[in-house]
């Protein structure tokens, strides 16, 4: 047991400031139970999101020492004895309150996305998938919305007005999840990503996939292949040619 | 590094904090390396493809990747497979119809895109630091949707890394006909490690499979799509490692060729 | 449909769900396709619920895997598994139900691992006789909140398509909390509650209200439940006129990690004992051969030589005693503990490190591996873990009809954990996720349909006045800190009303919790109304104290012990107790207890079992009323 120097941002959308805060730190103990400890002794309205502790909800987004990252799983040893620890609300999001952000904005975006569209003729019970076709999706699925790709692609982190034209990772992955399903009929999901979604958009510069609790690779596994279906429609020259020759538009399989 | 500061990070509707970052790692330690190692390489091949010289060894055929395939009237005719027709001039690579491509092919390779966007062009320079730039358009209009030009640059990629086998295993020869040495070695290491970063490219793995819905039904080329992803997920290692033998082969044929060294042989 | 009345937004539609886990959002979908307009309330961020946590899978014969499964083998199971106290209509429509369910799903989006045929995959379970649990890897719960998540966007894309408007039919309030229910004459007409971002009042009329918050595990200390979990349901339905049953069962997973603490209470799964894990003492003792109980010793091994024959050849051997049933091992480790024996932070060893190599563990146990090393930075490979039991879910719940869900209100129904009856004394692993799906649809089905023929409703500006003065307390109060108050309130439930549990103890705590009430009622929150988590928890104490209390009370009337009910003081189940569901009422603020028949199984569920298992549970008089059938003899296990 020890105890360290915390600075929790507190505050609202009217303003704010880092709050230090001297508090004890057990052996084993996570960011999140610290914050709760500053809340049940010291500040009792302190706010922040949390639900299962665990890593599977994704609800404690925030960032600690200006890396996103959620705090269940932000291990106190990760620190130094007598480092001071900064926590403060994810930036690309509007500030509610203290660590609370409104991520609105992602559930706006994923409002936006075509669903899932099966097939008419398949009856529920006559589905038949085999595994290695639906593991792709399944990767995506892994996702728990924490949005701390959300939170870190500096296309909207640092450009407020790409918010509009861009749907961000969270997004895209859900567009491959279903570009990739076996049995998804819709067949414009890479014009949609392309023209309505940003697709073209992000640089891959990969924080998306650095941030992601879960591991999925966010970049290489979802949005690089999008880029590339569209690529495959959209600008490359042999199947421009292809097509010009063979007159026919060869798709997907 | 410095930033601008048209960042909306601190902005309103979002919390007023002050910091651009609150990094408190070495965060700037990536993309300083990174620019260091790409400017040197690309210095040194700068150097090399205008060089026109040192570029094939005639006693065991060793010809550097940098010279092929050798086009023009200039090349050593020995060195070129496949003809010689571009004209000798001081500023034409002898290879000028291949590097343009292997240029592209990197220059729009998505790691390197991630390693330049974030190194040169402070885009951002690293997670959770500012973008260097106040207006952020990505690679949705000219000149940064070429980008999407990758697949094309890799098939002419593949091809010349076709030639580059070809060129290393034409390499076992010596003065009395068959040889090998230590030279032979280098081409084949950089030939295998050349493949591996090129198989493993993104745009590859799409064409092996990526672009296929059901996998099940396709199961050779679920096999291929399978070695391209695993290769593809060390693509950053590749990318750098074959800078590395492209640059060692090349001084490896440089320094036999010149002299400096003799190379080792084991046959002949 | 909105507008604002002195601070109080005012809503309607016709049926509005309290909760947005699995139960909540799949009632949601059955109401919205039955034509109705919906308001669905989420205490947490949209797709958050404690569904997430659900790692096992979800239970349906669908006989994917072994053909032999039926809904009959299933509704045997389940029976079994709750030692016949279930709702037995309950049980059978659970498990005629939920293979439909689950393939409802498929349509929906949802991804199962599958079998070489690409039908969906099914995995072995405790209880279960054939493999049956349709699962995603260890995150079937998250697909699960996943899909039906998905299923609300895609029917609200559906209505803008039509009407130009995501929210007119179904809108989802997320990070709301309602406080309480507007009933008039035993007729239900609204709810009222606050968003949690601005504080702000929400008033809500509604012909049809689904309650679906879930379980109460938040009142114990050590949980593998979230925040959420205060049993808010169970206290809106007692305070708007239902009753509760069989409150005193409550399932403690025997192996929840005790160290470090950040990681307190959360699952590690018995397949670590099934893979090899013996449970230790600080003796280095393997104990559990000295903890088989009589009616178990013709099954589990009695020397470690036997037991760890059986992982290799199950067929000649009989099983570790570490994989008893659930309960079973919960008592033998708190028995290890309260000897002195446990460790320094009150668990026992449960350890595969020296049993097992490290790449067969990491193979096998993937998800723990990740939970121990990421979450405690424990190399379960290297080391012992370090595991107790930990409060996991709750039978008991809100009584109600097995068919429409309905609770003794009208107009308000109930579906998944906050229901109670359907799991009996003990829930069997993978049945919550079939539960809730084949039971929140009925109750969005239902309620709906109550909604098509109900009368207009109205709240009166008093009843607002009231609930917005209710709920502003804490503000004006002047005891104690809320943390404070909860930890108070965990602990007494913790040390009286736990595992084990005994007479005079309960006596006890229903003292404690007395004495608790005044300062609940007392307390004082700090700060403003936007999202303040210490006003929050404030108002969330009296349910935590109204289901404790009901926890108590029935703990101790019922003097035997069956599933999640132990009483050291009354060991061994009683035939008579069998028939008894225990039933609690508010009435003038006090849970008031009485006893109910448990209903007669008809003849032909009653001949799915062999006499001489009835005889187990029943008096003779109750099963010789039928000749039994025959039925395959299965080994009786728990639940995960």
């Amino acid at each position: 047991m020890s105890t360290r120097t915390f600075r929790v941002w507190r505050g609202d959308a009217e303003g704010g400031e880092l709050v230090e805060f001297d508090v004890e730190v057990n052996e084993g103990e996570v960011v999140l139970d610290v914050i709760h400890r500053i809340q049940a002794e010291q500040a009792p309205d302190l706010a922040v999101r949390w639900n299962c502790k665990a890593g599977k909800c994704g609800s404690c987004s925030a960032e600690v020492n200006g890396m996103p990252r959620l705090t269940c799983m932000a291990r106190m040893n990760l620190f130094e004895e007598g480092e001071t620890v900064t926590v403060t609300p994810l930036r690309t999001f509007p500030i509610m309150r203290d660590l609370v952000t409104d991520v609105s904005f992602n559930y706006q975006k994923a409002r936006e996305t075509p669903s899932f569209t099966p097939p008419a003729d398949l009856a529920p019970g006559e589905y038949r998938m085999q595994q290695v076709d639906v593991e792709r999706s399944q990767e995506f699925r892994k996702c728990i919305e924490c949005f701390l790709c959300q939170n870190t692609c500096h296309v909207v982190r640092d450009h407020e007005e790409n918010k509009e034209p861009f749907a961000g990772p969270r997004v895209f992955i859900r567009v491959a999840e279903l570009d990739m399903h076996p049995l998804d009929t819709r067949t414009d999901r890479q014009d949609t990503a392309q023209d309505e979604q940003g697709l073209g958009y992000c640089n891959i510069t990969k924080c998306c996939t650095e941030v992601c609790p879960e591991n999925i690779h966010i970049t290489d596994n979802g949005i690089i292949p999008m880029k590339e279906r569209v690529a495959g429609d959209r600008y490359d020259p042999l199947v421009w040619l292809g097509r010009k020759i063979f007159r026919k538009g060869e798709r997907q399989d | 590094m410095s930033t601008t500061d048209d960042t909306s990070v601190s902005a309103p509707p979002r919390a007023a904090i002050e910091a651009r970052t609150l990094r408190t790692d070495n965060w700037m330690r990536v993309p300083v390396l990174t620019v260091l190692g790409l400017t040197a390489w690309v210095a040194y091949a700068t150097f090399r493809v205008f060089y026109q010289g040192n570029y094939w060894v005639a006693d065991y055929h060793y010809l550097t990747p940098f010279y092929s395939p050798c086009f023009s009237v200039g090349c050593v005719p020995e060195s070129a497979h496949f003809g010689r027709f571009l004209p000798d001039h001081p500023l034409l690579p002898y290879a000028a119809l291949s590097l343009p491509f292997l240029l592209a092919f990197r220059l729009t390779c998505y790691y390197y895109r991630k390693a330049y966007y974030r190194s040169f062009w402070l885009s951002p320079p690293a997670c959770a630091v500012p973008d260097g730039h106040a207006k952020y358009t990505g690679e949705t209009r000219l000149p940064l949707i070429g980008q999407n030009l990758h697949r094309y640059f890799f098939y002419v990629a593949l091809l010349i890394t076709l030639v580059n086998t070809y060129d290393a295993i034409l390499a076992f020869q010596s003065p009395a006909g068959f040889g090998f040495g230590l030279g032979n070695l280098v081409l084949l290491g950089n030939v295998a490690l050349l493949w591996c970063y090129t198989f493993g490219c993104h745009s590859c793995r799409h064409v092996m499979g990526g672009k296929l819905r059901h996998f099940s039904k396709h199961p050779v080329r679920y096999r291929l799509w399978t070695i391209a992803s695993v290769l593809n997920n060390r693509h950053m290692m590749w990318a750098w490692i074959t800078l590395g033998s492209l640059m060692l082969t090349d001084f490896y044929v440089m320094a036999v060729s010149a002299g400096w060294i003799s190379d080792l042989r084991f046959i002949n | 449909m909105s507008e604002t009345d002195n601070d109080v937004e005012r809503l309607t539609c016709d049926v509005l769900i309290i909760g947005a886990g699995g139960a909540g959002l799949r009632a949601a979908v059955e109401a919205r396709l039955a034509g109705r307009s919906v308001i669905v309330i989420s205490k947490s961020l949209f797709g958050k619920a404690h569904t997430v946590m659900a790692e096992g899978g979800a239970a349906a014969a669908m006989g994917n895997v072994n053909s032999r499964d039926n809904w009959q083998v299933h509704f045997r199971d389940t029976m079994r598994g709750g030692k016949f106290l279930n709702d037995y209509r309950m049980a059978e429509l659970h498990a005629k139900e939920a293979p439909d369910r689950i393939w409802e799903l498929e349509t929906y989006g949802a991804l199962f691992d599958r079998t070489p045929e690409g039908k969906i995959s099914q995995r072995n379970f405790g209880g279960h006789e054939y493999p049956r649990l349709a699962h995603v890897g260890d995150r079937t719960g998250l697909e699960l909140i996943r899909t039906l998540q998905q299923k609300l966007v895609s029917l609200q894309q559906d209505d803008a398509a039509a009407t130009g408007s995501f929210e007119d039919r179904l809108r989802v309030i997320d990070e709301a909390t309602i406080t309480d229910l507007f009933v008039s004459d035993g007729v239900v007409q609204g709810a009222f509650g606050y968003r949690r971002d601005t504080g702000s009042f929400l008033a809500i009329a509604a012909p049809s209200i689904v309650l679906a918050t879930g379980g109460i595990g938040r009142s114990f200390k050590v949980t593998s439940n979230s925040w959420e979990y205060t049993g808010d349901g169970h206290a809106l339905a007692l305070k708007a006129g239902a009753s509760l049953i069989n409150m005193e069962f409550i399932q403690f997973h025997p192996t929840g990690m005790v160290w470090p603490p950040s990681v307190r209470g959360i699952l590690v799964t018995e397949s670590v004992r099934g893979d090899g894990g013996v449970l230790t003492n600080t003796d280095g003792k393997r104990f559990m051969f000295d903890y088989i109980p009589e009616v178990f010793k013709a099954q589990y091994a009695d020397t470690p030589e036997e037991a760890d024959r059986w992982y290799t050849d199950p067929d000649h051997n009989r099983r570790p005693p570490e994989l008893l049933p659930r309960d079973e091992v919960a008592r033998a480790i708190n028995a290890e503990v309260k000897a002195g024996r446990g460790t320094e932070h009150g668990g026992v060893y449960l350890d595969i490190a020296s049993r097992r190599d490290p790449a067969y563990i990491t193979k096998q146990l993937p998800s723990m591996y990740h939970q121990f090393k990421e979450l405690a930075d424990v190399d379960i490979t290297a080391e012992p873990m370090e595991v107790g039991p930990t409060c996991h879910y709750i039978m008991g719940g809100i009584e109600v009809d097995a068919d429409t869900t309905e609770t003794g209100v009208t107009g308000l129904f109930a579906a998944g954990e906050v229901s109670g009856g359907m799991h009996g004394s003990n829930r069997l692993g993978g049945n919550s996720l079939s539960d809730l799906l084949v039971f929140g649809k009925r109750a969005g089905e239902h309620a709906a349909a109550h909604a098509e023929r109900a009368e207009t409703v109205a709240i009166d500006k008093e009843s607002i006045e009231r609930a917005a003065t209710n709920a502003l307390r804490p503000f004006t109060g002047e005891g104690e800190n809320p943390y404070e108050l909860q930890a108070a309130l965990q602990e007494v439930n913790g040390r009286l009303v736990g595992i084990i549990r005994r007479a005079s103890e309960l006596e006890e705590a229903l003292v404690e919790l007395d004495a608790l009430r005044p300062r609940i009622a007392n307390v004082a929150a700090a700060g403003g109304r936007a999202y303040n988590p210490g006003w929050h928890l404030a108002l969330d104490l009296e349910n935590m104290l109204l289901c404790s209390i009901a926890t108590a009370k029935a703990a101790l009337e019922r003097d035997e012990s069956r599933g999640g009910h132990t009483r050291e003081d009354a060991p061994g189940m009683d035939p008579q107790w069998r028939k008894t569901n225990l039933v609690e009422t508010l009435e003038d603020g006090e849970v008031r207890l009485r006893r109910k028949p448990v209903p007669a199984m008809p003849p032909e569920l009653l001949s799915l079992f062999e006499t001489t298992e009835l005889a187990k549970y029943m008096t003779p008089e109750e099963y010789r009323t039928t000749a039994a059938a025959e039925g395959p003899e299965a080994e009786q296990e728990d639940a995960e």
